[in-house]
């Protein structure tokens, strides 16, 4: 997946300014920046969910294999079912049991096989690490999971219709530090089958998962590179100055 | 970790890869949606054209006289609408004048003063009164208020009143006040509803602000709170005289249903509601149907006047409180 | 000024415990199985009872509902997913306005329409003016409730490549369903009480009657019918009457407004 010169607009306002940017498959990318610098609305353009906000629009181009997402003709819901996204809070669907939380996005392909439908959703449940948690209550109601549960399934959920890409924007941000734990080594573990782009404001948890960082500003991309050398060596003031703390 | 020991599955290549795909459905649904919701204002200008081609043989025939005229004879086919109108405007006002004191003291006694716990149970016992239909108010105030007032109320009402022209003369039991006062049974809970609505959404920083300056809390409500709800309260009266206005089969059955026009408030009248309930299913001729068609037009402009008015009204407080941060 | 205002919480409440009272003493003498079950009888006997007109009411005001839910359903959920459109605001509007419009005025409209082309009264008539005052009740308690499902919830199902249509039934409509439902029985229950627009429309019979083309009784005007008559025996079947009609309705509200509270306390706090 990449973008050029993204610019993410609600109404007059720029959110996100002329970002070019490449996130290499089967990579965890981090997005790091100061609290409503743009990495959100970044974030939000590439499913195309910006638009659903009010004034919500944007220019540029955001590659997904090559094809514009913004291209004519295309489907926003095609694009979603191959570019996967979890929140910063827990979306679990009330009304829906946990097996039928997971089964929700698979569900929009046409009815698949019961059998079928089972082995996915045990493997979803398994690659999000909740298998052994859930499996004797999978009939049970999703809200009855703790928030770091709930956080989980919703990764799960995402991860069964098979997308290409997984964004995840704070998705340890209402967890503790057990939760916020299990859901890194889980995207450490992912980064085998996904290309995960991950907004954080865990400076620690971007060094620990990524592979590459981009440092947000004022909705323009100050700096990108390999994770390890933006935490050592970064190349510019404003990216060293928010890394070692001095403001953001 | 028990995910490593899953088999990394790539069924992904077996599915179309395109971006591709139309929103025919979503637009269908949108397009059901928007009919249901033009159904309503359609709705509304369809009853006022059904309204006015009923009523024009009367219409043409009395126009706008019918307003100001007191004969209601079907048997010559002449109608005039006065004493009707009369009838109608007096038993609410007068509903008012009993239910609004009652019902802002209650809500207000629920808003601010009350203890936590009975707020909700009190709040639901009154709107459960609102749950109880019309035609049983009726039956009730044929039966057991009626009497009441007959024998006790209104009896000592001319001992103490009777120097006014509106508590003299002969007591019957169905009249002009008995109705009034079903009424006012009818819209207290109504008027106390919405007003507690409004109450609720004063922002507490305008309570704040006056107990902070060392108001009690009296002071506070009379100050602070009810000034700023005024106009949402004012909207919550005006809703209460537009039900009462409107309100039909316990008025039918409590106001002895004469079209007079008497000064004293325990002789009969009428009103426009009741007296399409009465005479409608029993008109024979053209013209009664297009004259009671006509008081039905009058009522329904009537009351859409006064809604629309109290709702505006309403919006106003309710927005106010919903951009109330802004003030902080 | 405290103490005036208890008192006029007492003047408030003392008429509900009074009624409701009136209706145990006077109506529940009367109450046997045989008036759930057996028409009424000539004036002069005792006995008889509404089966007529409880499965007048039942279905006058089933078909009411078949035709004023969806509508109102369908014109809240319009209102609340798409909240800045000019139709939502006027329907919303209007709606408010046609809750105040008087239920007589909805009947010399179904009158006009339905029973004066036909030359003869019918049920039809009647469901048809009790579907126009639900509609605006149930549009607008529907909006409330949709607008309770954390915006969250349609986002993570758009994300998950739900099309809008799918995630406003399966998802948004479906979470607020208990309190759509509820509201709809208070519509309902609202509705199911309402005489004056009856009068106009379904009118009332003496007789069973299934026919939805013809005269139908109902509860309400029973208790109209018979607390309007000149007999004490009248009076006391009014009374009876009263007593179902007023069970019925208050069960339907009381029930109604628990279950609200229950499944959207939360999402209220
Ligand atoms: N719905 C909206 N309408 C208008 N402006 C918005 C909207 N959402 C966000 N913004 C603005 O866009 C800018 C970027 O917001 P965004 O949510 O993308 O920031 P962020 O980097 O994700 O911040 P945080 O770290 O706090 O989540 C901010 O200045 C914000 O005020
Ligand atoms: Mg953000």
């Amino acid at each position: 997946m990449e973008t050029s010169t993204l610019t993410a607009m609600y109404g007059k306002f720029a959110a996100v300014k002329a970002v070019t940017l490449q996130f290499p498959a089967n990579q965890v990318h981090a997005l790091i920046g100061p609290s409503g610098c743009g990495k959100s609305t970044f974030l939000r353009s590439l499913n195309r969910m910006h638009e659903m906000s009010i004034g919500g629009w944007v220019t540029g181009r955001v590659l997904l294999d090559g094809e514009d997402v913004y291209g004519p003709g295309v489907s926003v819901i095609q694009l979603r079912r191959r570019v996967g996204m979890v929140f910063q809070r827990p979306t679990p669907f009330p009304t829906k049991s946990i097996y039928d939380n997971v089964a929700a996005g698979l569900m929009l392909e046409g009815k698949l096989p019961r059998a079928e439908l089972d082995e996915i959703v045990e493997r979803s449940l398994r690659r999000a690490a909740l298998w052994d948690e859930v499996k004797d209550r999978l009939k049970g109601s999703a809200i009855a999971l703790s928030g770091g549960q709930q956080q989980r399934l919703c990764l799960a959920r995402t991860i069964a219709p098979e997308p290409e890409v997984i964004l995840l924007d704070e998705p340890t941000a209402s967890l503790d530090p057990q939760g916020t734990q299990r859901i890194e080594e889980l995207v450490f573990e992912l980064k085998k089958d996904f290309t995960i782009i991950i907004v954080t404001h865990n400076m620690q948890q971007a060094a620990r998962t990524s592979d590459t960082t981009t440092f947000f500003y004022l909705g323009t991309m100050v700096e990108h590179g390999p994770t390890k050398q933006i935490f050592t060596t970064p190349q510019n003031e404003q990216t060293e100055a928010y890394i070692t703390g001095r403001f953001g | 970790m028990a995910t490593s020991a899953v088999p990394a599955v790539h069924d992904r290549a077996a599915r179309p890869r395109s971006l591709s795909g139309s929103s025919r459905h979503d637009q269908l649904f949108r397009a059901i949606l928007t009919a249901c919701a033009l159904a309503i204002p359609v709705l509304i200008v369809m009853l006022l054209i059904v309204l006015v081609r009923g009523a024009d043989p009367a219409i043409r025939k009395f126009g706008l006289h019918f307003i100001v005229d007191s004969t209601w004879d079907p048997i010559a086919g002449k109608f005039g609408a006065f004493p009707l109108i009369v009838g109608t405007l007096l038993t609410s006002l007068l509903a008012l004048v009993i239910a609004v004191p009652l019902s802002l003291g209650v809500a207000i006694y629920l808003t601010e003063f009350a203890p936590e716990m009975v707020r909700k149970p009190i709040a639901m016992t009154i709107e459960l009164l609102a749950a109880i239909p019309s035609v049983v108010y009726g039956l009730w105030g044929v039966f057991v208020l009626m009497p009441i007032l007959r024998t006790a109320v209104f009896p000592l009402l001319r001992s103490v009143l009777g120097f006014l022209p509106f508590f003299q003369g002969v007591i019957y039991g169905p009249s002009v006040l008995a109705a009034s006062v079903i009424l006012a049974i009818m819209i207290m809970p109504f008027i106390m509803s919405v007003s507690r609505e409004v109450l609720l959404a004063v922002p507490n920083s305008q309570r704040e602000a006056a107990l902070a300056l060392g108001a009690t809390r009296w002071e506070a409500v009379r100050t602070a709170i009810v000034p700023y709800a005024r106009s949402g309260i004012l909207g919550a009266i005006i809703l209460g005289l537009g039900r009462a206005l409107g309100e039909t089969m316990a008025v039918t059955m409590l106001i002895g249903n004469r079209h007079e026009i008497v000064a004293s408030l325990f002789a009969p009248g009428y009103t426009m509601a009741a007296v399409i309930a009465n005479e409608f299913a029993e008109a024979q001729d053209r013209m009664h149907f297009a004259a009671m068609t006509y008081v039905a037009l009058v009522l329904f402009l009537v009351t859409v006047i006064i809604n629309a008015a109290a709702r505006l009204l309403i919006w106003r407080v309710s927005r106010g409180a919903g951009s109330g941060g802004k003030e902080l | 000024m405290v103490g005036l205002m208890i008192g006029a919480v007492i003047v408030a409440v003392l008429p509900l415990i009074f009624i409701l009272g009136s209706l145990i003493v006077r109506g529940a003498g009367s109450l046997s199985v045989a008036f759930f079950t057996r028409m009424p009888v000539p004036a002069g006997e005792t006995g008889g009872g509404v089966l007529h007109a409880i499965v007048g009411t039942l279905i006058i005001v089933g078909i009411a509902a078949l035709m004023g839910v969806p509508i109102g359903m369908g014109a809240g959920l319009h209102a609340a997913e798409y909240p800045g459109s000019k139709i939502s605001w006027t329907a919303r509007f209007v709606a408010d306005v046609m809750n105040g419009t008087p239920s007589i005025v909805v009947g010399v409209f179904a009158y006009t329409l339905v029973v004066a082309p036909q030359k003869h009264y019918s049920a039809f008539a009647g469901s048809l003016a009790l579907a126009v005052l639900m509609v605006p009740m149930i549009m607008r308690s529907t909006e409330e409730l949709i607008k309770l499902v954390p915006n969250s919830l349609r986002e993570a199902a758009l994300a998950l490549g739900y099309a809008r249509w799918r995630t406003s039934l399966s998802i948004v409509l479906r979470t607020a369903l208990p309190g759509i439902v509820t509201g709809s029985l208070l519509a309902i229950a609202r509705v199911a009480g309402e005489t004056a627009p009856l009068l106009l429309t379904a009118l009332g019979n003496q007789y069973f009657s299934v026919d939805i083309n013809g005269p139908m009784e109902t509860l309400p005007h029973v208790v109209y019918k018979y607390a309007t008559g000149p007999y004490e025996e009248w009076h006391q079947f009014a009374w009876a009457a009263a007593l179902v009609l007023i069970l019925v309705v208050l069960v339907l509200s009381i029930a109604a407004r628990i279950a609200t509270r229950q499944k959207f306390g939360g999402a209220r706090g």
